[in-house]
Order: C-alpha cells, then sequence, then structure tokens
C-alpha cells in the first residue's frame, strides 16, 4: 500500500509542475526534491536557491521542480519526465537520487545534470555538496561548553557518510572541549516525521541528555527542547521562532549563489561538470546567529567558525578510530575522497554504525 | 519512576491520533463503506486545525476546525462512493492524494511559524500528585477525547438499537434495505463521523504532538490507522490495545537505542510492523471469529433499486 501511495504521490508531483511550454529561448532549470518545500528544512533551503535564481537571472530562466519524490528506482522517472518536458539543466538533492541520475543522464546527454551530495559523476553529470561537517564541528564545541549532564542526544536519519562524517565532526568538537563527553545516537530511519523526531527527543532528554542534535529535518526536536526548558541545534535552515529559548544555533544551507553560478554557465555555454564541495568560508553553510549562551562560550565559537574559514579542517590528526586504531596522524588532514566514503566512528562515538 | 511515567506520557501521546483516526474508520466500516482517504482527511485536519489555531490564536478553535474540515473533506468521499456509487478504494486513494496536495497548498503560508499548542490538562492538587497525577489528570485534551471516544463508540455499536441497523448495514446492505433502513443515510453519517475523527487525529499532531504545519507531517499515520482496524478485527477495545501496543514498541525502540542496546536499528525500527503482522497472523487463526467480525458487504458499492 505504501508504495503505491508513494508511486502515486510521485505522478501527483510531476502533475503539479509549473511548467509552460511556450517560452522556447528562456533556459529551464528544474530541481527534484526529495521533501516536500514546506519542510522548512532540508528541501525548503534548496527550493530558496531555485527562487534565487528566478530572482538573479529574472525572465532568462524558467523554473520547475518536483517535490516529494522517494529516493531510489521512483526517482528514474521524475528525472526523465523533466529531461523530457525541455529542462537543460536538471539539479537533483538528494544522496539517494544518485544513480537514477546517473541513469538518466546517460539517456540525454545534452541536457546538464548537478547531483547534491553523491560521488558519481558523468560527462554530463557533476556533483556539489556543502562542508556541513565545518558547522557541525561547532555545535560539538558549544555542546560541550552547554551540557550539564556531560550527555548530548544525537537524532540521525540513515547510515550514509554525509551523516557519520557529522557524527565523527560533532564528537571531536565536543572532545575538543571535554575529552570525556558521550553521545547518545538514536536512528530513526527517516528523514523527515515530525512525531518520530519529537518522540526520540523525549526518548534522549528522558535517558540524560539535555542538548539536543538532529540530522533529520524538522523542528520538532527543538520544539521538545524548548518545552523541557532544555537546549538544541536547528537543522538546514533558522529555527530559532520555534524555539526562542532552545535554539544554540543552526547550521543554515545557502545554496542560492552557486545555483545562480551554475545556471548563468549553463546560459552562457560554459557549462561544464564540476566537483565542488563548499565550506562556510564559501557561503554555502552559514551559522545562525549564537544565542541562548554566555559570551565567552559565544566567542570561543566564532573563534572557531574563523579559523574553519581560515582554511583549517576539523578533520586535522590526531586522530583515532573508534576501536582505538590510529586513523590520522599528527597534523594530517583527511582527504575529501575519505571523508565523502566515510563508514566508521572516530573514538568516543558509543554506538554501533549500522551496516 | 520518572522516567518511567515520561515514556508512558510519550507513548499515549504517540498512540492517541492512531486510536482517534482508527476509532472513526472503524464505524465507517462497520458500515460497510471503506475509506482509503484517512491519511488525506487527517492531513486536511492537520493543516485546518494549525490554520484556524495560528490565525485566531485560540488552539480550541483550531481544534474545532481541524474537526469541520476532515468531516467536510470525508463529505467528498460520501457524494462520490455514496451517492455517485464510484469505486470505493480509487476515490479512497484519490482522497488522500487529494489532501496531501491541497494541504500542501493550503498550508503555504504556515511554514516557518510557530502555532498555538493546546494546553495540558492541570487541576489543582491532582495533577501535582506523584505518579499518577501527571499520567491521570495531567495530559493533553485530545487524550481524554480519544478515551472517551472510544467507550462511545463501543457502547453505541454494540449496546444500542442504531448501532444494531449500523453494523446490520455493514453486513448486508441488500437485506437491510429491504427491511426499509436508509442504508446511504446512515452510511453518510458514518463516514462524515470517520472524517471528523480523521480531522481530530490530524489536529492532535499540528496542536499536541508537533505544534508546527509542514507539508506531508501526518507522515503515514492514516496508513497504519487503517491498518489498526484490521489488527482489532473491527473491535474498539482492540483498536485501543493495538494503538498502544503500536506506540509502546514504538517508543521503546527509541529507548532502546537511546540505551545503547547493540541491535540494529533497521530492525528496531520495523519493530511495531513485525508487532502487527505478528497479531494479524494470531488473531486470523481463528477463522469464525474473524469472520464473524468482518462487515460482509465491505467495499462493495450500494444501489437501492428503485
Amino acid at each position: 500500500m505504501k508504495k503505491l501511495l508513494v508511486a502515486l504521490i510521485t505522478a501527483a508531483a510531476a502533475l503539479s509542475l509549473t511548467a509552460t511550454a511556450e517560452a522556447q529561448e528562456k533556459l529551464k532549470a528544474c530541481w527534484v526534491y526529495t521533501g516536500p518545500i514546506g519542510d522548512f528544512g532540508y528541501s525548503y533551503q534548496h527550493d530558496q536557491g531555485r527562487l534565487d535564481v528566478e530572482k538573479a537571472l529574472g525572465d532568462k530562466v524558467e523554473t520547475a521542480y518536483l517535490e516529494n519524490v522517494s529516493e531510489g528506482p521512483d526517482a528514474d522517472r521524475a528525472f526523465e519526465r523533466l529531461a523530457r518536458e525541455g529542462c537543460k539543466i536538471i539539479f537533483g538533492t538528494s544522496f539517494g537520487f544518485m544513480d537514477p541520475e546517473v541513469k538518466v543522464a546517460k539517456k540525454f546527454p545534452d541536457v546538464m545534470f548537478e547531483h547534491a551530495t553523491g560521488y558519481k559523476m558523468a560527462e554530463n553529470l557533476g556533483i556539489y555538496n556543502a562542508r556541513f561537517y565545518e558547522g557541525r564541528y561547532i555545535l560539538g564545541q558549544i555542546a560541550a561548553r552547554q551540557s550539564k549532564s556531560g550527555v548530548a542526544g544525537y537524532i540521525v536519519s540513515f547510515p550514509i557518510p554525509e551523516v557519520v562524517m557529522g557524527i565523527n565532526s560533532f564528537m571531536l568538537g565536543a572532545q575538543s572541549i571535554k575529552p570525556d563527553f558521550k553521545a547518545k545516537i538514536v536512528w530513526i530511519n527517516s528523514w523527515f516525521d515530525p512525531g518520530k523526531e519529537a518522540d526520540a527527543a523525549k526518548a534522549l532528554f528522558d535517558q540524560g541528555a539535555d542538548i539536543i542534535v538532529q540530522h533529520t529535518d524538522s523542528t520538532a526536536p527543538l520544539q521538545v527542547a524548548e518545552e523541557r526548558g532544555l537546549q538544541g541545534f536547528g537543522q538546514s535552515s533558522d529555527m530559532i521562532k520555534f524555539a526562542p529559548k532552545a535554539q544554540l544555533t543552526s547550521i543554515v544551507d545557502d545554496w542560492g549563489p552557486y545555483y545562480i553560478g551554475r545556471v548563468k554557465a549553463a546560459l552562457d555555454g560554459t557549462w561544464k561538470p564540476g566537483n565542488v564541495w563548499l565550506g562556510i568560508k564559501d557561503g554555502a553553510v552559514k551559522m545562525a546567529p549564537y544565542t541562548n549562551m554566555p559570551d565567552d562560550v559565544k566567542a570561543m565559537a566564532e573563534a572557531t567558525e574563523k579559523k574553519i574559514v581560515e582554511g583549517w579542517n576539523p578533520f586535522t590528526g590526531p586522530i583515532a578510530k573508534q576501536d582505538g586504531t590510529p586513523w590520522l596522524k599528527e597534523g594530517e588532514v583527511a582527504d575529501d575522497p575519505t571523508l565523502l566514503g566515510m563508514n566508521f566512528y572516530v573514538k568516543g562515538v558509543d554506538d554501533k554504525l549500522p551496516q | 519512576m520518572d522516567i518511567t511515567v515520561n515514556i508512558l506520557l510519550t507513548i499515549a501521546t504517540a498512540a492517541t491520533p492512531l486510536l482517534i483516526a482508527a476509532i472513526g474508520e472503524l464505524v465507517v466500516e462497520r458500515s460497510g463503506v471503506l475509506n482509503l482517504g484517512v491519511e488525506g482527511m487527517m492531513i486536511m485536519g492537520a493543516v485546518g486545525g494549525f490554520g484556524a489555531g495560528y490565525l485566531t490564536g485560540s488552539p480550541w478553535i483550531g481544534l474545532l476546525a481541524a474537526i469541520a474540515l476532515g468531516a467536510v473533506f470525508s463529505l467528498l468521499f460520501a457524494v462520490m462512493t455514496l451517492s455517485l456509487a464510484t469505486n470505493q478504494v480509487a476515490t479512497g486513494l484519490s482522497l488522500t492524494l487529494l489532501g496531501l496536495g491541497l494541504s500542501g497548498m493550503m498550508g503555504t503560508s504556515f511554514v516557518g511559524q510557530p502555532g498555538a499548542r493546546l494546553p495540558n490538562l492541570d487541576i489543582p492538587g491532582l495533577t501535582a500528585m506523584p505518579v499518577i497525577g501527571r499520567l491521570l489528570f495531567g495530559q493533553d485534551p485530545i487524550f481524554y477525547i480519544s478515551i472517551a471516544l472510544t467507550a462511545a463508540v463501543m457502547w453505541f455499536l454494540f449496546k444500542t438499537r442504531t448501532g444494531l441497523t449500523l453494523r446490520s448495514i455493514g453486513d448486508s446492505h441488500t437485506s437491510a434495505h429491504a427491511l426499509g433502513i436508509r442504508v446511504i443515510r446512515y452510511r453518510y453519517l458514518a463516514v462524515i463521523f470517520g472524517g471528523a475523527c480523521a480531522g481530530l487525529a490530524g489536529g492532535h499532531l499540528s496542536l499536541v504532538y508537533t505544534p508546527q504545519w509542514v507539508e506531508n507531517m501526518t507522515a503515514g499515520r492514516g496508513w497504519i490507522a487503517l491498518a489498526l482496524v484490521v489488527f482489532a478485527s473491527w473491535r474498539p477495545w482492540r483498536v485501543l490495545a493495538g494503538a498502544y501496543i503500536f506506540g509502546a514498541v514504538w517508543i521503546g525502540q527509541l529507548h532502546a537505542q537511546a540505551f545503547g542496546i547493540p541491535v540494529p536499528s533497521q530492525l528496531l525500527s520495523s519493530l511495531p510492523y513485525l508487532a502487527t503482522i505478528v497479531v494479524l497472523v494470531l488473531i486470523s487463526r481463528n477463522k469464525r471469529l474473524t469472520m464473524m467480525n468482518t462487515p460482509a458487504s465491505l467495499g462493495q458499492p450500494f444501489v437501492p433499486d428503485r
């Protein structure tokens, strides 16, 4: 039943395309989102980027999007449909769209494809990503300073490299302040389910965590923190309105500048498949204002942010893996392919990685 | 002790929307109509409840709006399937899709806005009692409604004449029609009741569970409610038990993870569904009992000969 529903939703979402075929000279840029644009999180931020493109390039472009496209084989049809409808450049915004995009890109060599957070490329398929882990290191430091119990609750979606990298970076940040800092990790196997996220937050708080971190997309965990008088971090967008007393900061995704640049390149005919990984210094990862913390904690966060902008990488040795075997030597910096394929925990993470 | 109370409260919050939506659907199915649009009606209730609460500032008005919107939305299904005798499965599915899309459109301006939350019950002297105080006297108002609703439906279906008539329609609409019972009218009322319940369940999500509006926030709970009705073999008290078992298994696995029990999280996440299957198998071992409870004319369109 759920499968059928998902298929039907994809079809319905496809019907809701805001596309018209008449404007031929305009470049048609299209987006595929895994969540609803109204999630006020990950997909919402990508859509803000799309709107930025419309604003910046005006009547030279026409945009369209498909939302709620489930990851996996269903996505094939979504990309194929967009390509057939005259989209010249298509952005797939979720990790699970990787293989479908590779497949469809082969079929439509004249269409430019872009895929976020994946690692497979093709002649007409470029990849882009944001270094969210930079922000997560700062979250870890703040959590270690703000937590009284020394335990954070960490709500996660799926064990993909992006998420594992986030957990590791958070723990490295926390341990740089308090070496024995602990994080309780709960996998909910969903990117977006406010109810489940709220339940997970409650469970973590009940077991002694007093700071909540999430790698899922809704505002629900922060709202629970607000209700309980505890603290936490937003995700993807600034969620301060939902938790004026609880939000410490939030990692905000800003895709606008990148999208504008790529669509412009497509317009000028200079587009080439790229492989970029943008961080805080590129403006793609922003930290929401540091709130609800003492000034010295805020100063520490700002100092770390500055250090990262200046080129320091949170994954700089010495770092050991979870079982204690050395991973990075003193001063050694993890290379991007290792980070993008990360499938192990660093020392101090108190969880068994689901395989 | 405190943690036990907290866990029980969390379970109650997780079970309440499932229970309410399932109880409504149970009445609908007992009248012989299969409405697969629960998810759609629920999400309409969620957006209506949040919207009205947000615009007026009163979560109570939001609650009423959630119920009203669910009921009005189900009327669409009733007109299609009962007056125009369309296929119930197809109509129900399209109701879900319509609801998901329409609610997203209606809620565009509510995205990213914090909403009003229904306050928990607070009776001086009683709520502050240790342990049972918060469990019995300190929950959200919809929790109490859900329990009262279950009892009322139980009484209505099995202790009143109208309830008996409703069940007889569900078992054989032709016979009921021959006896002079107004089949279509009964079914209209049942479907609207189901819609109101689904709307209320949606209101619980956007006014209590997670006081916010986001698209797709029901996240499949309408389908779980539908499964619960079958799981309960169309018995109200079993729906209650089922909703709470489902909630308990779900919350339990979250705690197991947070506690660091080394079991794969995917397995833990699928536990509620596994539990449903196991119970279904156990129940359906007794064929006679299953037959007795299943409304015989479930899902069949009824066109009275004039």
